[in-house]
């Protein structure tokens, strides 16, 4: 499978990327690992004319505590992210989902940044970024703004970065000692999640992020309320399809869906420590 | 536009379009048809080689992507003299292969699995491939092959 032909620019700077892009507004695309993008420019269902690489921006990759935060540059691979120290001792939920991402091969391309700025609902990713309740650092030529990940993601592929910004850092807070659990149910290994959840217990707190339960990743809010009101792991994951509107595909469709999600929650928050 | 790449220790330069994917780059120009092109799609790993000595999927990468960096494909495993290396004379030995369609992809997968997991067990060899399939499927003879090359084994 052959992609339609684009012109190919490499950026040597975030700055770089950020002119690049408003050169060429909505005809440009940016691809960093491209393990989302070429796939969809192969299958022609993306058709960008000109693709601005932004894979060596190597000052974008990096993992950095500061206060109570992480700060994650866009471009870490989730091979670095399922491996790094400071992740798995500070925001473990995000290394375990990191090392769910496709396999090895993919891992060591696939980008941080560019798993969250795709927006694809069946992402492993996202659903972590919103359980963990990351702020994400979207770049344009007028500075940086932050964006809380459950307003990142707007709709079907679709997130807050505009077609002249670029997605830099991803900010999550530090929870050592929360209870964590990241449950994916797929039928073959490899495969995308038909259902996933990343589960986060802190304390009395909770953080609930869903994979494929929407167009878009979402919390499931109502198990978050509900565990806070004192419900149980049984009771609260039962509310892990309400307001859902779950895709119907070959898989499952949206009723099986709909109990996957209730199963995975419950799964998640006995495994992470809340039963 | 051209593209310079180191491939199994040799520079290679050609001129091809930006779309031009890294397998087609290697078998097309380069001449190096050991990589296969099985799914087209970064599911199955028949195309597995190693850039900058990771396992990658050359067939979702495009060739101006990895301008400048080093390449190692199947054709590359072997010593100068013809010598396997030891994992290919791993799956010649446990017979880890049945059409050998997988193999290349097979090799290059488990060899970066076992640089970043010296001693891998069973289970961490059967989902270290889990990018790489089988249409045979011949995996008990490839895990004992993979495993027969880690660290601690009985040789």
């Amino acid at each position: 499978m052959i992609p339609v032909a684009f012109d190919y620019r490499r950026a040597s700077s975030a700055r770089h990327a950020l002119e690049l892009l408003t050169e060429h507004g909505d005809e440009a695309k940016l691809i960093a690992g491209g393990h989302s993008l070429v796939p969809l420019m192969k299958f022609r269902l993306a058709t960008p004319s000109v693709l601005v690489d932004i894979g060596r921006l190597d000052d974008l990759s990096y993992v950095r505590e500061s206060g109570g935060h992480l700060r994650i540059g866009a471009l870490t691979r989730h091979f670095d992210v399922e491996h790094d120290p400071l992740v798995a001792s500070q925001c473990g939920l995000l290394a375990e989902a990191a090392s769910k991402v496709g396999d090895p091969q993919v891992r060591h391309r696939g980008t941080i940044g560019g798993s969250a700025a795709h927006g694809d609902p069946a992402s492993d990713i996202p659903s972590a970024l919103i359980a963990l309740r990351a702020t994400m650092v979207i770049s344009g030529l007028d500075g940086d703004r932050e964006v809380q990940a459950d307003d990142f993601f707007i709709g079907f592929l679709e997130t807050a970065v505009s077609e002249t910004e670029l997605l830099t850092e991803i900010r999550i807070p530090k929870v050592p000692d929360a209870g964590w659990s990241f449950q994916k149910f797929n039928r073959r290994a490899q495969d995308w999640a038909i259902v996933g959840a990343s589960v986060l217990v802190d304390g009395d707190d909770v953080g609930i992020g869903l994979v494929n339960m929407d167009n878009r990743p979402v919390r499931a809010s109502s198990v978050e309320d509900a565990v806070r009101a004192g419900a149980d792991a049984a009771a609260a994951s039962a509310h892990a399809a309400d307001d859902r509107d779950a895709p119907s595909d070959l898989n499952a469709n949206a009723e099986f869906r709909a109990h996957l999600a209730r199963v995975l929650v419950r799964r998640g928050l006995e495994a992470a420590g809340r039963s | 536009m051209q593209v310079d790449v180191k491939v199994n220790g040799a520079p290679e330069s050609h001129d091809v379009e930006p779309r031009t994917l890294l397998v087609h780059y290697l078998r097309d120009h380069c001449g190096l048809t050991g990589t296969n092109v099985g799914c087209d799609s970064s599911s199955c790993g028949a195309c597995t080689v190693h850039l900058d000595g990771e396992a990658v999927k050359s067939c979702t990468i495009f060739a101006v992507q990895v301008d400048g960096r080093s390449v190692t494909t199947i054709e590359g495993m072997a010593a100068a003299d013809g010598t396997m290396h030891p994992m290919q004379e791993a799956f010649h030995t446990n017979h880890g292969l049945q059409c050998g369609y997988c193999t290349p992809g097979m090799v290059m997968a488990a060899t970066s699995l076992l640089e970043e997991i010296p001693d891998a067990t069973e289970a961490q060899v059967r989902e270290g491939l889990e990018g790489n399939l089988c249409r045979c499927t011949g995996y008990h003879n490839i895990v004992k092959s993979v495993l027969a090359c880690a660290k601690g084994s009985e040789k």
